[in-house]
């Protein structure tokens, strides 16, 4: 479904990606951890398109298509969804009204018909539901003077909406009280399927207790220095990231 | 001074001074001709405003005036046509015509003469609250166009709401403009609310557009009486050909409520708006909500003052802009809190979004405060849309153009949202919609 080759981003004269590989097929679910600023958001950034970044070289294929070469709507139209580490406040717009927007967008992309009032309505019960996210914050502004918890699930909240095909989650588990990391591990589990695929940005091992990783992949300076299977994650718990800081190994 | 506009114009001002102060059959009070004769010399010294002038710094008014003008001519051929789509037209409520500032009673649509008083102006120079008014001393020195007002006056309406009365509907004035010539139009309008009462005037604007350039040189003076309630609400769209200064002094008495939304939106190419509050009494509200979308080549300006003389009150501006094309806005706000005015809440906010490279807009938001017991805030923002924020929502699958038109929508309900009339809201954001959505697709 997706593939990187040698991706190599660059952020106001910085490289922060610096020869990626990474191939994440359908039905997996990849967990990626590393330090701070080893370039996992810089990664989701590319990925979900961010224009301030600039890929220096390298490709990226989703779905058969050049995924770099399209404007950041399309590849959401098309099923890639980012969850946003830190999801901006942005007053004055409406929540639900947007996502009405984004979901007939998206719709349209697919060739769907729009969904109707009531038929939204009934998705966004649905969806509110699996991941408990409060009504009363789904009619106001968006984000604005929600908790960082409540961003968080805000994000789910759309992304169940949305039903990606790719999600990248950032760091979704942070900022979240034990119940709703649960509650979160929970919906992805029930829109996780055998068409999809999860990229889970995480710096707790806890969280892939609940979510089941197929891979873990540890991203060091802008590389995957190494992967594994759930296993890595443990090892990292108790170990830290400096043993692999030493000697790069890519899968 | 006047040497610096078009000689016609020059002497139909002249002659047009003559003709009111020598007018035969005209009513002519005694207490108003001295202040008539002092607006114009005064007038007749500084001439119209140049840059030079520190209230009209950013605003070269020469280049609007600068014309073979008609001042005040009587164009009884010009009636309004029933059917000119003037922004604002849909709303319910009364409805006062203005053709070139004379009332034209015909046209109207007026409340019971139970509920207020309607009148021309000059049928009630002798009204005591109108007498109370014009005698206010006024500062010519920042506002040249208001002594020339003063001195030239003969058109204009006077509404007067008697004490306790709540008008049952909103009270529509509409101003047609323009006529066969070069039309300069000069009126004078007076809106006195008594103690207890209510009112919601609107103000909307015409210019067909087939008619040549137009200059409409408005002052209003309001009286908002103990207890009483005026929304103001000016709807400012009309065609390029119509320019116009609007000034507006508003005095308010103990506890009563003053609301003025101001809205200009793409069309006119040049609008100043003076906007002074005189907070004259103890536990007094006054909102100023001001909202400019502006595009080509027009220049919008807005200048308030407002004055705490008493304690206890509050007052707050909020001026938004969206600026494209090569259009230029000022804002500039005043707020002097006077010693005596202890437990003022004062607040003022200017937000601008900037569209392209050649939009220019001066902002100045400036509060003097000299009592110690206050609270007290101002700001100024230029910028441009947040790019985080755009990233977020085309992240989600919008269209760049709807993710811009929703931020720029959000931006600008911050103000509509203020309104309390519905019908009026849902009518601007639709407009504000429309035009966005053409500055951005
Ligand atoms: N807008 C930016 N301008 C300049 N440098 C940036 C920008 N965004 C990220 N960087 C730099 O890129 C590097 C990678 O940052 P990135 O956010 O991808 O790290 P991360 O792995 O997500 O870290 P964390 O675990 O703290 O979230 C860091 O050194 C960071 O300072
Ligand atoms: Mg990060």
């Amino acid at each position: 479904m997706l593939e990187i080759k040698n991706l190599h981003a660059v952020i106001d004269g910085n490289e922060v990606l610096k020869g990626l590989n990474l191939k994440v097929n359908a039905g997996e679910i990849h967990a990626i951890m590393g330090p701070n600023g080893s370039g996992k958001s810089s990664l989701a950034s590319v990925l979900a398109g961010r224009e301030e970044f600039e890929v220096t070289d390298g490709d990226v294929t989703y779905k058969g298509q050049d995924l770099l070469d399209m404007d950041p709507e399309i590849r959401a139209r098309d099923g890639v969804f980012m969850a946003f580490q830190y999801p901006v406040e942005i007053p004055g717009v409406s929540n639900i009204s947007f996502l009405k927007t984004a979901v007939n967008e998206v719709r349209e992309h697919q060739k769907l018909e729009p969904l109707s009032a009531r038929d939204f309505l009934k998705r966004t019960r649905e969806m509110q539901e699996l991941v408990q996210f409060d009504s009363a914050l789904a009619n106001r502004s968006l984000n604005e003077g929600f908790s960082g918890g409540e961003k968080k699930r805000n994000e789910i909240f759309q992304m169940a909406m949305l039903d990606p095909t790719l999600a990248i989650l950032d760091e979704t588990d942070s900022g979240l009280d034990i119940d709703a990391l649960r509650i979160v591990a929970d919906g992805v589990n029930k829109l996780h399927s055998k068409d999809k695929a999860f990229i889970i940005i995480t710096h707790y091992q806890r969280l892939l207790d609940y979510i089941v990783p197929d891979f873990v992949h540890v991203l060091n300076d802008g590389q995957i220095v190494r992967s594994g299977d759930k296993n890595l994650a443990l090892e990292l718990e108790e170990k830290g990231y400096d043993w692999l800081k030493k000697e790069p190994v890519t899968s | 001074m006047l040497a610096q506009i078009d000689v016609e114009f020059r002497e139909q001002i002249l002659n047009d001074y003559q003709g009111v102060s020598e007018c035969q059959v005209c009513d002519k009070p005694d207490y108003l001709v001295p202040i008539r004769e002092v607006a114009f010399s005064f007038f007749q010294e500084s001439g119209f405003p140049t840059l030079k002038n520190e209230d009209w710094k950013y605003t070269p008014v020469k280049r609007y005036l600068n014309e073979p003008f008609e001042v005040d001519q009587e164009d009884t051929n010009t009636i309004a046509p029933a059917d000119a789509p003037y922004f604002g037209k849909q709303l319910p409520g009364y409805k006062i015509v203005m053709i070139n500032g004379r009332f034209d009673p015909e046209q109207s649509e007026l409340p019971d003469s139970s509920q207020c008083t309607i009148a021309p102006i000059i049928d009630v120079l002798r009204e005591p609250t109108v007498k109370e008014r014009l005698s206010k001393s006024r500062n010519y020195g920042a506002n040249p166009f208001l002594a020339m007002n003063t001195a030239l006056f003969t058109k204009g309406i006077y509404i007067h709401i008697p004490k306790n009365v709540k008008i049952d509907h909103p009270i529509h004035l509409v101003h047609y403009a323009g006529g066969e010539q070069k039309q300069f139009n000069i009126t004078k309008n007076i809106f006195v609310v008594e103690e207890g009462g209510e009112a919601e005037i609107i103000e909307s604007y015409y210019h067909s557009g087939h008619a040549p350039v137009s200059f409409r040189n408005s002052a209003t003076e309001i009286l908002v009486e103990p207890n009483a309630t005026l929304h103001h609400i000016k709807l400012q769209k009309a065609h390029s050909n119509l320019r116009m200064v609007e000034h507006t002094e508003v005095e308010q008495k103990q506890d009563s409520l003053y609301n003025n939304y101001t809205f200009t939106l793409p069309g006119m190419n040049f609008v100043r708006n003076n906007l002074n509050l005189d907070i004259n009494g103890s536990n007094i509200e006054s909102h100023m909500y001001g909202l400019y979308l502006t595009n080509e080549n027009q220049l919008v300006d807005n200048h308030t003052l407002v004055n705490h003389r008493e304690p206890d009150c509050e007052s707050n501006q909020l001026y938004k802009g969206i600026l494209t094309d090569r259009s230029r806005a000022v804002f500039n706000g005043k707020v002097y809190v006077h010693s005596i005015a202890q437990k003022t809440n004062a607040f003022q906010q200017n937000n601008n979004i900037l569209f392209s490279d050649d939009a220019a807009i001066y902002s100045k938001p400036q509060l003097e405060i000299f009592a110690d017991d206050v609270k007290c805030s101002h700001g100024s923002t230029i910028g441009q849309l947040d790019d985080e924020a755009l990233f977020y929502l085309r992240a989600r699958g919008l269209s760049k153009a709807d993710a811009q038109s929703m931020l720029v929508n959000a931006f600008a309900f911050d103000v509509t949202e203020k309104l309390v009339d519905e019908e009026i809201k849902a009518m601007l954001n639709e407009e504000i919609d429309k035009v966005m959505t053409g500055v951005i697709s």
